[in-house]
């Protein structure tokens, strides 16, 4: 197999322009202006690959891994991203709507209370050995790492859906 | 030299006579072709026979008679069949000089015959009639009403699991003899204390010649010290309520234990079944409908599931009770259980009369539920196309007529059954009648005491009970053993693609591909018909020709969906029969028409082929297919879950996908079913560029319906009626002027017409989304 791989650059540096657009550079020299770092896996292994595409969707460079960067580029990388991504993290269910789908789940996150609908039970799906994904009716993620964490009444709203 | 060929032992015994007669000395059979329909195709035997000097055909009807012809007057003869009918026909340089007609099933013989014939015209030997006839082992299945031995089948699971149903079986026993004791100790209670008791009281009553004062004092005095002391009641009825604790736990227990059991086994009886599903070959699938399958897999075995947990048990404990109570009631009074027991022949002969009009109507039953699941396996996945010709009032109508006749069914089955079972009862009553009556004659002769009477009425009022529910068992007992049937037939499938008994291990092939006189036959078709073809490892063929010329069948051939009728493929010189399946498919990527994606994420179904690959290699895979890119623009990336009820991707998406999959195990034998035929041309060219990774090295056989997609094949195959019609680069066959230049004009012609049209196509296929 002969995969024609774009440039894998660890030595690359990240820094933002004055339109906050992020500005990468790879080993070669090149700058690319406004590029978006994505999260090859974003559940399964999110310090794993990262792909730089520009606006247009093409990959510009990738990454193997996080651990490759030097740490300060790594922390910006890292900070940036949190920028990008929101996917809250659900400490408590407080209420789940009886009655036929949609439900109205209301919750506790790491990020303040809020209320979503789940639309149908394939919105929630395991993660790992103990976590859980659920998916809002507007694509939004909410993550729940470990389901035994929660408390009992959170584990009992959960339980229909796993 | 004449190859090893047992013609004379194909001779039908009836015939046998005649033809050897009709042989001239050191005159040998060649070929044999045993006829099954006469020239008015009526069914009829009859015989074709070929010799290194004759064509013999020896005929029953209308009337016995011998024909020949010396082969020098014979100048050909072609064996032709179509729907199921064959026709041999023996030409002379002028004419027609004769014509046998057969039915399918003697079409191989035909064939050999008319090979053998054209082998001795070569002046060679015939080297035909040895192949091996392909027989469907998929055979028809049976139409038989479920019978209950297909129950005892059902050991076969429980085989491991012998120690729990002994456990079980032991508390069954310990649950029925304490059941046994209450009505038991009814007996003394009432022999010899209650009844003495009564009659002292009776006396003191009654006595004469005393006053009211000393009765009184009578009366207390029998009361303090009779017969039998008022004390040890307490004693009997301990024991009883001991009993029915004992029944209680023990039936506990049993429950226990049993359900466990037959949880287990309904278990395993679904992983096998699966498992067994997964062994059949494709030929299988196409025949049966999804829901069908779904059915036997999950109801039906949920349904021998509650069997043994609920009915066998119950029924295993009436049978152990009526046992034990017929024990006991003849222990008690011979003769008086003879009489009672009268009606128990009565209800036996109702049970088995009934039984078999039941296990038909239920067998019906079953088949009408697996209608219905068809229904909505059809119409669930088709959703889509139901939609959009509003067609959901009539699939509506569709399920309610599959639902109506269950409906049916059932009805009749229950009124049956409804009548069945309270002419159980009254046959019971009568039985109890008939044990009062002469039971009250016994006492009243003095043969039996009135003890006896009521212990042997409780008893008698337990046997018509566990009777009764024996009866009504039959109901749960005959669904069973339809159900198991249902699976058994299923489970007695042999796989028409079998594995080898002595397998060769493939380990990793070069791919050369090598197919020689490769014949096969759908039902009574024949879609492949004798090719033979070498395809070099990396070289790339593409299959040409009209619909059903036999593309896809071929491309089967190869993958061992099927095994050829006849002639056998060789890759790298072994024939691939010899290879284990699972072997042998690993060196083989596919890529359909249709890509199905399972529920899970992309990254999950990009390595079905190899779970073990590492994200990189996924990464490379999908890179290497374009499909990289788009992956990323979806909100999860590799992560995102497609799929039915997943994330929507494009076909073209889709194919993508499938392409990193094929291109993850690094086949050495490349299948392209069409794989660019769902998309329209700017998409075609994204995939082409993926598949241009793909094929680079290895053997590839493709078909494309769209010609332009086999511009880098370097041979082209065009298929007719099965047969290899023309073979060649673009530029020679165009040069040839044969059939797929043809093609080639008249795909580019409908390509400069399309521009025209496509707005319209556009607009219908939003429509639709």
């Amino acid at each position: 197999m002969s995969p024609p791989s774009r440039p894998v650059a660890s030595a690359i540096a990240l820094r933002h322009d004055a339109f906050g657009r992020l500005v990468l550079t790879t080993a070669e020299g090149l700058e690319h202006v406004g590029v978006v770092p994505v999260r090859c896996f974003p559940f399964s292994d999110p310090s794993g690959a990262i792909s730089f595409c520009d606006e247009a969707g093409h990959e510009v460079c990738s990454l193997g891994s996080l651990d490759s960067l030097a740490a300060g580029t790594r922390a910006f990388l890292e900070a940036d991203l949190a920028r990008r991504e929101l996917v809250p993290v659900i400490r408590r269910i407080t209420r789940v709507s009886s009655g036929p789908e949609p439900t109205l789940w209301q919750v506790e996150t790491d990020r303040g209370e809020t209320s979503f609908q789940l639309p149908n039970e394939d919105h929630v799906r395991r993660l790992g050995a103990d976590g859980a994904l659920i998916t809002d009716s507007h694509g939004l993620h909410f993550r729940i790492p470990h389901v035994r964490a929660l408390d009992a009444r959170s584990r009992k709203f959960l339980e229909r859906y796993l | 030299m004449i190859a090893t060929f047992d013609a004379p032992s194909r001779v039908p015994e009836s015939l046998r006579g005649p033809l050897e007669a009709a042989l001239e000395p050191g005159e040998r059979l060649l070929a044999v072709l045993r006829l099954d329909l006469d020239e008015a195709l009526s069914f009829s035997e009859g015989l074709v026979a070929l010799t290194q000097r004759r064509l013999l055909a020896l005929r029953k009807a209308p009337e016995p008679r011998l024909e020949s012809w010396p082969l020098e007057s014979v100048a050909s003869v072609s064996a032709r069949d179509r729907a199921g009918l064959g026709s041999l026909e023996a030409f002379s340089e002028t004419g027609r000089l004769a014509c046998f007609r057969y039915t399918v099933a003697r079409a191989g013989e035909a064939k050999a015959l008319a090979e053998a014939f054209a082998a001795v015209r070569a002046g060679e030997a015939a080297a035909a009639g040895n192949r091996s006839q392909h027989e469907a082992p998929e055979a028809a299945e049976a139409e038989a009403p479920a019978r209950l031995g297909v129950l005892l089948r059902l050991l076969r699971f429980a085989r491991p699991h012998l120690k729990v149903l002994a456990l079980g079986v032991a508390l069954t026993l310990g649950t029925t003899a304490a059941g046994l004791v209450p009505p038991y100790v009814t007996w003394p209670l009432v022999d010899e204390i209650l009844a003495p008791y009564q009659n002292q009281v009776q006396q003191a009553r009654e006595a004469t010649g005393v006053g009211e004062a000393q009765r009184h004092e009578r009366l207390e005095q029998v009361r303090e010290k009779g017969a039998a002391p008022f004390s040890r009641v307490p004693w009997y009825l301990s024991a009883m309520l001991g009993a029915a604790l004992l029944a209680w736990a023990l039936g506990w227990a049993q429950g226990w234990v049993l359900a466990r059991l037959s949880e287990r086994v309904s278990a395993d009886l679904r992983n096998t079944t699966y498992a067994h599903l997964h062994k059949l070959s494709l030929e299988f699938f196409s025949a049966k409908r999804t829901g069908d399958l779904v059915s036997r897999i999950s109801s039906d075995t949920d349904r021998i599931c509650y069997f043994l947990s609920d009915t066998l048990m119950d029924f295993v404990t009436d049978l152990v009770m009526i046992a034990g109570v017929a024990a006991m009631l003849f222990y008690m009074d011979p003769v008086l259980a003879l009489v009672t027991l009268c009606s128990f022949p009565l209800v036996a002969f109702l049970t088995f009369r009934t039984r078999r009009r039941l296990s038909r109507g239920f067998l019906r039953g079953s088949r009408a539920w697996a209608e219905m699941t068809s229904v909505l396996a059809d119409t669930i996945p088709g959703i889509r196309v139901v939609k959009a010709f509003a067609q959901e009032r009539r699939e509506v109508q569709r399920f309610r007529a599959a639902n109506a006749r269950i409906v049916e069914v059932n009805d009749r089955v229950n009124r049956l059954w409804t009548f069945f079972w309270p002419m159980v009862a009254l046959v019971n009553q009568f039985g109890l009648i008939i044990a009062w009556a002469f039971g009250a004659w016994r006492v009243f002769d003095q043969q039996i005491t009135v003890g006896v009477l009521t212990a042997f009425l409780a008893y008698i009022g337990r046997f018509y009970a566990r009777l009764e529910s024996m009866t009504r068992m039959a109901n749960s007992t005959q669904r069973a053993a339809a159900s198991a049937q249902r699976i058994f037939e299923v489970l007695d499938r042999v796989p028409s693609v079998p594995e080898p008994a002595r397998p060769v291990q493939p380990g990793r092939l070069r791919g050369q591909i090598e197919l020689s006189g490769v014949s096969f036959r759908f039902g009574n078709r024949l879609v492949v018909d004798e090719v033979s073809l070498k395809v070099e490892p990396g070289e790339m063929i593409g299959l040409v020709g009209a619909t059903g010329a036999g593309k896809s069948t071929l491309l089967n051939l190869v993958c061992r969906f099927y095994d050829p009728t006849e002639g056998e493929i060789r890759v790298d010189g072994t024939d691939i029969r010899s290879f284990p399946l699972g072997a042998y498919r690993r060196n083989i990527g596919m890529v359909l028409q249709e890509p199905f994606l399972f529920y899970g994420t992309i990254s999950e179904n990009i390595a079905y082929g190899r779970p073990d690959a590492t994200r990189e290699e996924i990464m490379a895979a999908a890179r290497a297919a374009r499909a990289h890119e788009f992956i990323l623009q979806l909100p999860d990336g590799y992560d995102s879950v497609v799929g039915e009820r997943g994330q929507t991707l494009s076909g073209g998406e889709r194919q993508r996908v499938s392409i990193a999959r094929a291109l993850l195990i690094d086949p050495r034998i490349l299948i392209l079913d069409e794989a660019t035929s769902s998309v329209d041309t700017q998409t075609e060219r994204e995939i082409q560029e993926a598949l241009d990774n793909l094929i680079r090295g290895r053997t590839t056989v493709a078909i494309a319906h769209r010609l332009s997609t086999l511009r880098n094949a370097d041979r082209l195959v065009v298929l007719d009626r099965g047969r290899i019609a023309e073979m060649g680069s673009h530029q020679q066959l165009m040069e040839a002027e044969g059939i797929y230049a043809g093609l080639y004009r008249a795909q580019l012609r409908e390509e400069e017409g399309d521009c025209g049209k496509k707005p319209a196509t556009l607009v219908l296929r939003k429509e639709v989304a």
